[in-house]
């Protein structure tokens, strides 16, 4: 099991290096510039896979999760905060180095957020967004919990769209570069841009994180945690009366996934150099969801394998103006596949545990 | 070991147990008996955290059970074996016990909860030998072991057992109850709920029979056996067949 993990995640490494040599070999680099994006947004997925696959918990609103990560992220960076700089806590946060300066182009001078402190921000209000959300919202189930998580994204997908702060219609554009590394003697300047210059790198700032992210999760799912995470799925009730503190590991996975959602929502912001509302939309949360489904739920691999190639080909516009419609549809047939649908993975699972105890009985009945 | 006072449960305005009183001593097997829907596994479910008392008292080790989440009463020390045994079909036996060890491991440290692992595989050798299988690939027999030996990895002083001779050949149940007797013999106290009261009685040292949410009569296993309304009501026609012939 141990090697193949680390099997599977240097397989990843090496295609991950061997595409960025292919596309430089052929003169097609400006494939980077989606599979940087298709990276990210696969970060989104892998959490949730988690989350809906190994936990067994749905969430409708996992676009909100991205959404507070690239909006705070970009709010933060992009908003002057030179009006307030005699308030005690601007000079205070720059003091501390929290804030860069920059300069508009009649020379003034601007003051934001640095965007380590916004990314930690964004990332931390994602976090208790879904500590808070994630108490009483996951204590619902099946077609419950898909409604609660849809109204939760509708809400973020609102308060984004309606507030000056966040852009209103237009979102947030000229977000500045996120600098990662700088100043070290003998590296080069690492940075989150789309800048032109900055194609082959950021799309290994990507990858690396995507790389991580696996890792971190095969590890999880692998652990103590991950058992009882299945336990879980297999039948909350029994889980609980294993001795497993089922609420909290709900919780925790809900947060963990949150989290992945705005780490990708801040570096992909960063990255396009802003955000827009359809960003938070609903049909994001239902596009992330049906990746899940169409990788197999509880397949890492699947997900990851599923979340880059659909974004990858949505990115290149091979579905064209029927883009939101073809995972609509992947949706539908999945809910073919399984008549029962993907909100009750649950139900799903416990037929098939009776399935197989029933056949299994009867085959000890016959035995003995 | 456990004592049960005035015990009202149910689901939402359902009112299942109605003022049931009883205790179990410890190094005892104590049997509940009673016809489907007596309200048994609700009694079982509620001790066990699953279910909310609405009224009542539950005190296990002179902590009031009613207090605790069902994570906690497991670490606390008491443990159920779910009715239709509940494995996780889709693990191997091996990943199914060491999820019930998930509390020991916790409280004790991993090697204890490896230790408890062999004690288990010694007790029930078969699970060591399909330790690799899925747990819902095994025969009935073996997945009611499996259940009772996931629930004995957390390390409890008092096992709670759901009908563990549904569904089983004869002499299957017979080999299931000579391990709830060994059990025993190893220190741990056993209440057990059954339909087959025949076989329950045979081993149990005291017993209680539940009919709709009420215990109607209790006593020594051995008097019980002898009651006649038990005997009509519980031992059924094999029991008159045998003896009124
Ligand atoms: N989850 C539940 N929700 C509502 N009613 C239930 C539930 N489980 C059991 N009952 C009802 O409670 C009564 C007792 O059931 P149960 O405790 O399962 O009996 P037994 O285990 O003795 O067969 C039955 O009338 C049953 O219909
Ligand atoms: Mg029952």
């Amino acid at each position: 099991m141990n090697t193949k993990k680390n099997i599977g995640v240097l397989g990843l490494l090496g295609l991950v290096i061997m595409i960025q040599l292919l596309t430089h070999w052929t003169g097609t680099q400006y494939y980077l510039t989606q599979l940087t994006m298709s990276a990210y947004y696969s970060l989104v997925i892998l959490g949730l896979c988690v989350l809906m696959g190994y936990a067994g918990q749905i969430s409708l609103g996992h676009a909100g999760f991205f959404a507070i990560g690239g909006y705070l992220a970009a709010a933060l960076t992009t908003h002057d905060l030179t009006p307030y700089s005699n308030t005690l806590i601007i000079q205070v946060l720059n003091r501390c180095g929290l804030l860069i300066q920059g300069q508009d182009i009649y020379g003034d001078v601007l003051l934001y957020f640095n965007p380590w402190v916004s990314c930690i921000l964004a990332i931390s209000a994602a976090a208790l967004t879904a500590l808070v959300t994630g108490i009483p919202v996951l204590k619902l189930k099946g077609h419950y919990l898909a409604m609660a998580t849809l109204g939760f994204g509708t809400i973020i997908y609102r308060i984004v769209l309606a507030s000056a702060f966040f852009g209103e219609a237009d979102g947030i554009s000229d977000v500045p570069p996120f600098t990662l590394v700088s100043g070290i003697p003998g590296l080069p300047v690492i940075e989150v841009s789309g800048d032109f210059s900055g194609r082959v790198q950021n799309y290994y700032i990507a990858w690396s994180m995507v790389i991580a992210g696996t890792l971190l999760l095969l590890n999880l799912i692998d652990s103590r945690v991950g058992r009882a995470l299945r336990s879980i799925h297999g039948s909350e009730e029994t889980a609980d009366a294993m001795g497993i503190n089922t609420a909290r590991y709900k919780l925790k996975t809900f947060i963990l996934s949150a989290i992945f959602a705005a780490a990708a929502g801040v570096f992909l912001t960063h990255f396009n150099g802003g955000i827009g509302p359809s960003e938070a939309g609903i049909m994001k949360s239902v596009r992330y969801v049906a990746i899940v489904a169409v990788g197999g739920m509880a397949n890492i691999w699947g997900a990851l394998t599923m979340g880059v190639l659909l974004n990858f080909l949505s990115l290149r516009g091979i579905f064209g103006t029927y883009d939101d419609a073809v995972f609509g549809l992947i949706l539908i047939l999945i809910m073919l596949f399984a008549p029962e649908g993907i909100l009750s993975i649950r139900i799903r699972q416990r037929l098939r545990n009776a399935f197989s105890s029933s056949t299994s009985e009867i085959r000890g009945g016959e035995s003995s | 070991m456990i004592t049960i006072q005035n015990l009202d449960s149910g689901y939402g305005k359902l009112r299942v147990l109605k003022g049931i009183s009883m205790h179990v001593d410890a190094g005892e097997i104590v049997t509940i008996i009673g016809a489907n829907g007596a309200g048994k596994t609700t009694l079982l479910n509620t001790i066990a955290g699953l279910v909310r008392p609405v009224n009542g008292k539950i005190i296990f080790n002179q902590q009031d059970l009613s207090l605790f989440k069902a994570h906690q009463i497991v670490a606390l020390g008491c443990s159920l074996v779910p009715e239709g045994r509940q494995v996780f079909a889709t693990m191997s036996v091996e990943e199914n016990l060491v999820l019930g060890g998930h509390v020991c491991s916790k409280k004790h440290g991993r090697s204890t909860a490896a230790g408890e692992l062999e004690r288990q595989y010694a007790l029930f050798p078969v699970l060591k030998e399909r330790r690799g299988q899925l747990a819902g690939t095994l025969s009935g027999g073996e997945q009611q072991m499996l259940a009772m030996a996931r629930a004995l990895m957390a390390r409890p002083t008092l096992i709670m057992m759901d009908e563990p001779s549904t569904g089983l050949a004869p002499l299957i149940v017979m080999e299931i109850f000579r391990i709830v007797q060994k059990m025993r013999d190893e220190g741990n106290t056993v209440l057990l709920v059954e339909q087959n009261a025949r076989a329950a009685l045979g081993i149990a040292d005291r017993g209680y029979v539940l009919e709709t949410g009420k215990i109607v009569l209790q006593g020594p296993a051995a008097e019980l056996i002898e009651d006649g309304e038990v005997k009509r009501a519980y031992l059924g026609r094999d029991y008159e067949t045998i003896t009124d012939r």
